[in-house]
């Protein structure tokens, strides 16, 4: 295997590897080690621990499933509430009047540096002072307020990146065969621009799933984190097997989302009826349109 | 109407937010580059264990991994990271916490950056026989470092909006503190407003900053 750093190894190249495999497999074995050692010295690693996990569908039934579909519920509601009123302010960042510009991208740019915890203590406080909401339902109300007031406007960047991964000639040739700017946008820019969106907001959810598990910790919403105090106190205090379990959920649910952006990803840029231009969520969030040929183009640096 | 007001208090509570960004930015990025080394390595288990890092830690909740540092480190375990008390225990789980999580994301920028460069680039100094620290340290790093100037701000700013997670194990940063307010006094816009620009003070000026810096030092190709 050749990359930018080193050539297809020689044989001497293949000895030097294999005592570097060699000598990484000792220091593995050796944190292995350590850590089996911390957790059995104590008992963490008992069978009584992890067995009711292995041999009974009662954690499951009881702690896990509704902690998953609370996390599932809250996840799906937040998107599906924001991805609309992301497209409004993602357009309206791309609109020709500048006071239309200038307040979308305030408020966008405004919900995108405060962090999501803010906006969830902030919904439950209001939700709490100002309605009548009953307590039973206002974590999951100021959950879903709290992702979706910031993922909107994560979204926002996302929809104005993949309309502006559309070629000009697009906007161009609506022009010419005289349609308005608003028939533009729903017959030619939007319909296009759908599919390069696509990863970046399956992404998304990735994300928004991650941030079920805060309300979970500050705002006692009954998702599937929370299951670990009362599933750890009921199977005799196994904290690092439930801990492993909910983590274990989580990576699989959070690791089939991310395939299926990135096998989203990879057809859309073969695919003969887009423009092959696909909206992707850098490591940090960040937002770059990779063009058919793979070139990268940073857009919308992210605050 | 800003009665509740004690200056003292929000300036300690956002300094502890600064302190942990700044212990687990350069805690991350330490371990993160450790990690891209090792995603970027000939030698096939490395390159493994660093993906199966990155993809795991990835796709887990931060809140998940900084209650398990309190829960599962200190409470079952036992790890005190040398800590004497509960303010500094927590403290410090809380920067592990975050450096654990944020080396992945350090880990794909660094990566992403090298994989920027064109393998040309390599090839045409391999055959001007330079050598494998030649090739990594005038060609390759130079260019990489250049193009990850953006990505990483992203993490920096996504670091410092995620130390507010800490809270979930009692460090008495800036949105424990707005919690603690929002109970105590009526006055809930104040009070959010005052932590959000706080919040926007500290991320603000970062993306401005770094993002010009990296419109400076980009490769244009």
């Amino acid at each position: 295997m050749t990359s930018v750093l080193y050539d297809a190894p020689g044989s001497r190249a293949k000895w030097r590897n294999v005592g570097y495999t060699v000598l990484f497999t000792a220091v593995l074995a050796l944190v292995g080690w350590w850590v089996y050692d911390g957790l059995s010295s104590k008992g963490q690693l008992d069978w009584a621990k992890w067995e009711p996990f292995f041999t009974s569908s009662q954690p499951y039934a009881t702690y896990i499933w509704p902690g998953l579909q609370n996390t599932l519920i809250a996840a799906t509601l937040a998107l599906v509430i924001a991805l609309p009123l992301g497209a409004v302010f993602g357009i309206a960042r791309l609109s020709d009047h500048s006071w239309v510009r200038g307040a979308a991208g305030t408020v966008v740019e405004f919900f995108r540096a405060i962090p999501v915890l803010i906006l969830m203590l902030f919904a439950n406080a209001a939700y709490a002072d100002f309605t009548d909401i009953s307590s039973d339902v206002r974590p999951l109300y100021a959950v879903v307020t709290g992702l979706v007031l910031y993922n909107a406007s994560v979204l926002a960047e996302i929809v104005r990146a993949g309309i502006q991964s559309l070629p000009r000639g697009q906007t161009d040739a609506a022009k010419a065969i005289g349609m308005r700017k608003g028939q533009t946008m729903r017959h030619v820019l939007l319909p296009q621009s759908v599919t390069a969106m696509l990863p970046a907001i399956v992404s998304q959810m990735v994300v928004i799933v991650k941030d079920t598990a805060l309300g979970g910790a500050m705002l006692s919403f009954n998702e599937l984190l929370s299951s670990v105090r009362p599933m750890s106190a009921n199977y005799g205090a196994n904290t690092i097997a439930s801990f492993t379990l909910v983590a274990v959920i989580f990576v699989a649910l959070n690791f089939a989302l991310t395939s299926a952006a990135g096998w989203l990803e990879r057809k859309l840029r073969r695919g003969k009826k887009s423009t092959g231009a696909v909206v992707h969520a850098g490591p940090g969030g960040g937002l770059e349109t990779v063009g058919p040929g793979g070139d990268i183009s940073t857009q919308g640096d992210i605050k | 109407m800003f009665d509740f007001l004690d200056m003292d208090a929000l300036l300690g509570a956002f300094w502890v937010t600064v302190k942990l960004t700044v212990y687990s930015a350069i805690g991350s990025l330490i371990w993160g580059t450790l990690l891209a080394g090792m995603r970027v390595s000939p030698v096939p288990l490395m390159r493994a264990v660093g993906t199966a890092y990155v993809n795991v830690v990835r796709n887990i909740p931060l809140t998940v991994v900084i209650l398990f540092t309190s829960l599962g480190l200190f409470q079952t375990l036992g790890v005190t990271l040398a800590g004497d008390n509960f303010t500094v225990i927590n403290f410090r789980l809380a920067v592990l916490g975050l450096i654990a999580y944020t080396a992945a994301f350090v880990c794909e920028a660094l990566r992403s950056g090298i994989n920027t460069v064109p393998v040309g680039q390599a090839e045409a100094a391999r055959a001007l026989g330079l050598s494998f620290t030649q090739v990594l340290t005038l060609i390759v790093l130079p260019q990489a470092f250049r193009s990850v100037v953006n990505p990483l701000a992203n993490v920096l700013i996504a670091l410092t909006k995620n130390t507010t997670v800490a809270s979930v194990i009692g460090v008495a940063e800036a949105s424990l503190l707005m919690k603690s307010w929002i109970e105590t006094y009526a006055a809930l816009l104040p009070i959010v407003a005052i932590f959000a620009f706080g919040f926007i003070c500290l991320t603000l000026p970062t993306g401005l900053v770094l993002g010009w810096v990296s419109k400076k030092v980009a490769v244009k190709r």
